[in-house]
Parts: C-alpha cells; sequence; structure tokens
C-alpha cells in the first residue's frame, strides 16, 4: 500500500507555488523585458540566482530569515503566533524564491519578443499601458506562461534540499514526495521508494513531453 | 479655416528634428522627405511614442490614429475584434463597425483570423480599425510601402475616398513623390529634421530651389475640368487656368488631377507649327535654378498654374530665356492622378 499523502502534499505545494509564481512573476517579467538601466541587469542576477546556489545554501539563508528570530519569520510569528520554518506556508515562500527563475526566465522572453508595435499600435488605439499589458500583451505571450507554470510545478515538484532545511520532515505538512523517498531509502525499503519515484518519472516526462508538444503546435500555427 | 499646431523637437543621437509650424485642420497634408529626413519621427512626436520626457498627455489619451507601415493587426483577435479594439476604448466613437468595414470593403473579412488577410486587405483593416476609434487627427506613416504594385492598388483608392469624405484631418508621410501628388493637399518638405519647403500641394512642389523636390521629383501637379471626349481619337480635352489640355484615354470623373513631370516639358520661343506634340501652351517664366552641372529647372506660369521644366544649361544658354521671357511649353506626357 503506497502512502498517498506526500504525493498529494508535493502537488499542493507546487501548484500553489505556480500561482503564486505566475501572478507574481508576470509584472516582475515585464518590467525586466522593458527596462534597460543598470537596475534591470542587477534584478536580473538576483532572480537568476537560485540556479546556480546549492539549495542548501538557499535553505540555509531562508531558514535564518523565516525562523523565529528573522525578519520575515518573527513578523509571522506576531501575526499568526506560529512558526514559519517546519510549516506549509514557510515551504510556500521558500519554493517561491527557489522556483523563481523558471516562472520568469519564459515569461520575461514571450515579453521580449513581443513586438512593439503592437503595443504602440495598442496605446494609440486608445489603450492605457495597463489595457495595453492586458488586453495585447499577456494574450500574445500565452506560451510563455505556459511554459513558465509547467516548468514552476514541475521544478517545485522535484525540489529536495531547500524543503529539507527550511521544512524538514513532517508527515502531512512538509514531508513532501521527494523527502519520503530519501526517508525510504534510508529505512532500506526500497520497494517503497521505487514506487514513489516511478510516479515522478512518469509525471515528469507526461508534463515535459505535453508542454513541448503544446509549443510545437503553436509554433506552427 | 483653422489650423493644427505642429512644434516638436528632439534630438536622436546625432539627429534632430526641429519642426514649428502650422497645418489645415482639414485634408491630407503630405510630408515628403528622402528616408532619415525624420518624417516618422515627426508623426511618432506627434502621436506621443517618441517624446522628450513623459508624454502628457499620454499616448492613449491623445485620440490620434496611427496607420504604421505594417498594418501591426493583433494575431490574437479576428478582423472584427481587431476593428472593435479603438471603439471599445473611445466612449463617444460614433460609426459603426460594419459602416466603416464595407467603407474599406472589408465587410467579407469580419469572421476572419489575420492570418488569412492579404496585405492589401490587412492595411485596409488596419486604416478601419483607425477609423472606428474616430480620431480627431489621422497619422499616416508610409502604410503602402510595404506593399507591392498590385496591394497597392488595392488601398490606394480607399485612400482617395478617404480624402473626398471624411472630415478629419490626415499626416501622410511618405517619400513616394507620385502617392503625395496623388493624396495631399497641403505640403510640408523634410530634410535632415527641418522644414525646407511647406504651402499648398501646388506651390510647394513646383519648388525649384528645393534640392529634396529636384532629380527625379521635380514636377507639378495641375488640377483640371474635364470638357469633353473626342471619341475618333479616344483623347480627353481638360481645362484648367492655364489653356486646354488633351489626354489620352476616357477618363470617368470631371475633376481631375494631371501630374506633369520635369523632364515631359520642353520650352522653345515660337509655336512649333508642326509638331506631334498635342499641348503647347504659353507660359512665362518665373524663376530659374540650376539642377546640375548640365542641367536648369524652370518655374513656369500658366494663369494661376504653375509648370515646371527641366532643360539643359547649353538650351537655356543657346535660347537666351531668362525670368520675364513668355515661352511655348510643349507638354510630352501627363499622368493622370485622380
Amino acid at each position: 500500500m503506497m502512502d498517498l499523502a506526500p504525493l498529494w502534499l508535493s502537488a499542493k505545494l507546487a501548484l500553489v507555488t505556480t500561482l503564486i509564481l505566475v501572478v507574481l512573476g508576470a509584472p516582475l517579467s515585464w518590467w525586466l523585458s522593458q527596462n534597460r538601466s543598470r537596475w534591470q541587469a542587477v534584478v536580473q542576477a538576483v532572480v537568476a540566482m537560485p540556479i546556480v546556489l546549492p539549495p542548501t545554501v538557499l535553505g540555509f539563508y531562508l531558514l535564518i530569515v523565516l525562523g523565529p528570530q528573522g525578519a520575515i519569520g518573527s513578523w509571522w510569528v506576531q501575526l499568526s503566533g506560529e512558526s514559519l520554518t517546519f510549516s506549509f506556508a514557510g515551504l510556500v515562500i521558500a519554493s517561491c524564491v527557489y522556483s523563481l527563475p523558471f516562472a520568469v526566465q519564459p515569461m520575461q522572453n514571450a515579453f521580449e519578443s513581443l513586438s512593439r508595435s503592437h503595443l504602440e499600435a495598442a496605446w494609440t488605439l486608445g489603450a492605457s499601458k495597463l489595457d495595453a499589458f492586458f488586453s495585447v500583451a499577456v494574450p500574445l505571450s500565452v506560451r510563455g506562461f505556459i511554459s513558465a507554470a509547467v516548468l514552476c510545478f514541475a521544478h517545485t515538484l522535484g525540489e529536495f534540499g531547500v524543503v529539507l532545511m527550511v521544512g524538514g520532515n513532517i508527515p502531512g505538512e512538509t514531508r513532501v514526495v521527494s523527502i519520503a523517498i530519501f526517508d525510504q531509502v534510508e529505512t532500506l525499503n526500497y520497494a517503497a521508494a521505487h514506487r514513489l519515484s516511478l510516479v515522478l518519472i512518469v509525471f515528469a516526462f507526461i508534463t515535459l513531453f505535453a508542454m513541448f508538444l503544446i509549443n510545437r503546435r503553436w509554433q506552427s500555427r | 479655416m483653422s489650423y493644427i499646431d505642429l512644434k516638436h523637437a528632439i534630438q536622436k543621437g546625432d539627429f534632430r528634428l526641429e519642426i514649428d509650424t502650422e497645418i489645415p485642420a482639414i485634408g491630407i497634408t503630405g510630408v515628403f522627405g528622402e528616408s532619415g529626413s525624420g518624417k516618422t519621427t515627426l508623426l511618432r512626436c506627434i502621436a506621443g511614442l517618441d517624446a522628450p520626457d513623459k508624454p502628457v498627455p499620454a499616448v492613449h489619451e491623445r485620440r490620434i490614429g496611427y496607420v504604421f507601415q505594417e498594418p501591426q493587426l493583433f494575431p490574437h483577435l479576428d478582423v472584427r475584434k481587431n476593428i472593435e479594439f479603438g471603439m471599445r476604448r473611445n466612449p463617444d466613437a460614433k460609426d459603426t463597425v460594419a459602416e466603416v468595414a464595407k467603407r474599406l470593403e472589408v465587410d467579407k473579412l469580419l469572421d476572419r483570423s489575420t492570418r488569412d488577410l492579404s496585405g492589401g486587405e490587412a492595411q485596409r483593416v488596419s486604416i478601419a480599425r483607425v477609423l472606428c476609434q474616430s480620431p480627431r487627427l489621422i497619422l499616416m506613416d508610409e502604410p503602402l510601402s510595404a506593399l507591392d504594385e498590385r496591394r497597392r492598388n488595392e488601398v490606394l483608392p480607399f485612400l482617395d475616398r478617404l480624402h473626398a469624405e471624411t472630415a478629419v484631418p490626415i499626416i501622410y508621410v511618405s517619400h513616394n513623390i507620385d502617392e503625395i501628388c496623388r493624396l495631399s493637399d497641403h505640403l510640408l518638405v523634410l530634410d535632415n529634421g527641418r522644414i525646407v519647403a511647406e504651402g499648398s500641394l501646388r506651390d510647394t512642389l513646383t519648388r525649384i530651389d528645393v534640392p529634396a523636390l529636384a532629380g527625379r521629383n521635380a514636377g507639378a501637379v495641375i488640377d483640371v475640368m474635364q470638357v469633353r471626349h473626342d471619341s475618333e481619337y479616344d483623347l480627353t480635352l481638360f481645362e484648367f487656368s492655364g489653356g486646354e489640355l488633351w489626354v489620352p484615354g476616357r477618363h470617368d470623373s470631371s475633376t481631375q488631377r494631371l501630374r506633369v513631370s520635369a523632364n515631359d516639358v520642353s520650352l522653345s520661343r515660337s509655336r512649333a507649327e508642326s509638331s506631334t506634340i498635342l499641348n503647347i501652351l504659353p507660359a512665362v517664366i518665373t524663376e530659374t535654378a540650376a539642377e546640375s552641372a548640365s542641367t536648369v529647372l524652370l518655374r513656369l506660369s500658366l494663369g494661376e498654374d504653375v509648370l515646371v521644366a527641366r532643360i539643359t544649361r547649353r538650351s537655356l544658354q543657346a535660347l537666351e530665356l531668362k525670368v520675364g521671357d513668355t515661352v511655348y511649353a510643349q507638354i510630352k506626357s501627363v499622368t493622370v492622378r485622380r
């Protein structure tokens, strides 16, 4: 009998993270795509850092910031009376930081490949900048949004190091599938580890395959 | 008559645009100049797309329609939604999509995807889109230059009609003197970011002292009235303030705009008795200007109209032509513009 709770928790974490990152990442990606100042390069570099940093480094600092003594953690404790670390909410914040580049880069690429003339046409037709963003830029960048969502979801599903540092291993709260697999392997329960791993492998393949298929269909249009 | 103020100054790298003038708030003002003369920059300044600082009012509050070189239709919307785009954003827009679409003969295309349009159709849809927003001013930035000859003729007649029917002033930018002659009433000539000539089309086009209007651009336009058609030889007789002109073929409308290129006008001191040229008219030389080492441009007045002739400097000296002389202008051919 397979313990489904970690799978479910992983899916929930990935879904919440994806939603937050696509919504909050879109304006950030837009700003990055339209801006050519020195600040743009700085922000661009910061956003990309989770790609190169070991998850342990990221997790270590998140643990400090989110901890009860940390800048965000202490504020959260005052607000809700609970600790952010070793909680689902803490995991969501950590995942958002960790997966940020995977949301921003596809959306930014899509926004950059937009023809500026389409935006200018929209403005001269009476659309404000905000209106043109939603009525022209977003619909013409759907592919970027889909890529961002898929990559975010898949990447969050696969995270391990950051979760271990920030969330620990609390069943039903922070025990996501990657942690569960690690657990099973440690206790030499290979059969259970196989089952969970296989589910992940199949899922990863299907998601990526679907994404490339969608992308190809779009290109040929 | 009311006027539109054009006051724009902008620096772009080495290039500086500095315009300070006014144009009639009616009809089409042509803006002519070579590429790099600042035509597009001027339009972008007027629209608020290029501004030294934050444009005030913002682009979307100006109600200035902009027809781009490429139609710039939104690929995620069908033709109808494209045309509605500007209308929805201008609460006092009064035309309906159906009316405007019919005027530009895109009413059969309304449910199509923009991908399935020819270049000419797409440009007509973009013009319909601009008309539907009820703009106070329409800017057209070489709307025909991306089209080949055949596609161009899918759009030009509609521009003629727009000219005749709409009360909205239009600024039409082009480096093509034929389009300018055909469409505009008023003309601005730009060179290196400055206005080098401006005024009514008739008077400005014939400025022989402006280098931008020399070479293949030198010539004149004459607005003529049809008198009759001679069916035996298939010639049409037109009259204008300077006399009468025979033009091959039958022409439908009673008024026409004829373009006479400077190369098609030659001069003689006396009226040639036997000549193959049908149109020989007396004219007075009002101005001469050296064009190159070998050629001279002459400005001629015929009644209230003006012609430009290109002759060799050698002929000028041989015939001892000078300002004030009466000569006979032999017009070899004319182009019917509308």
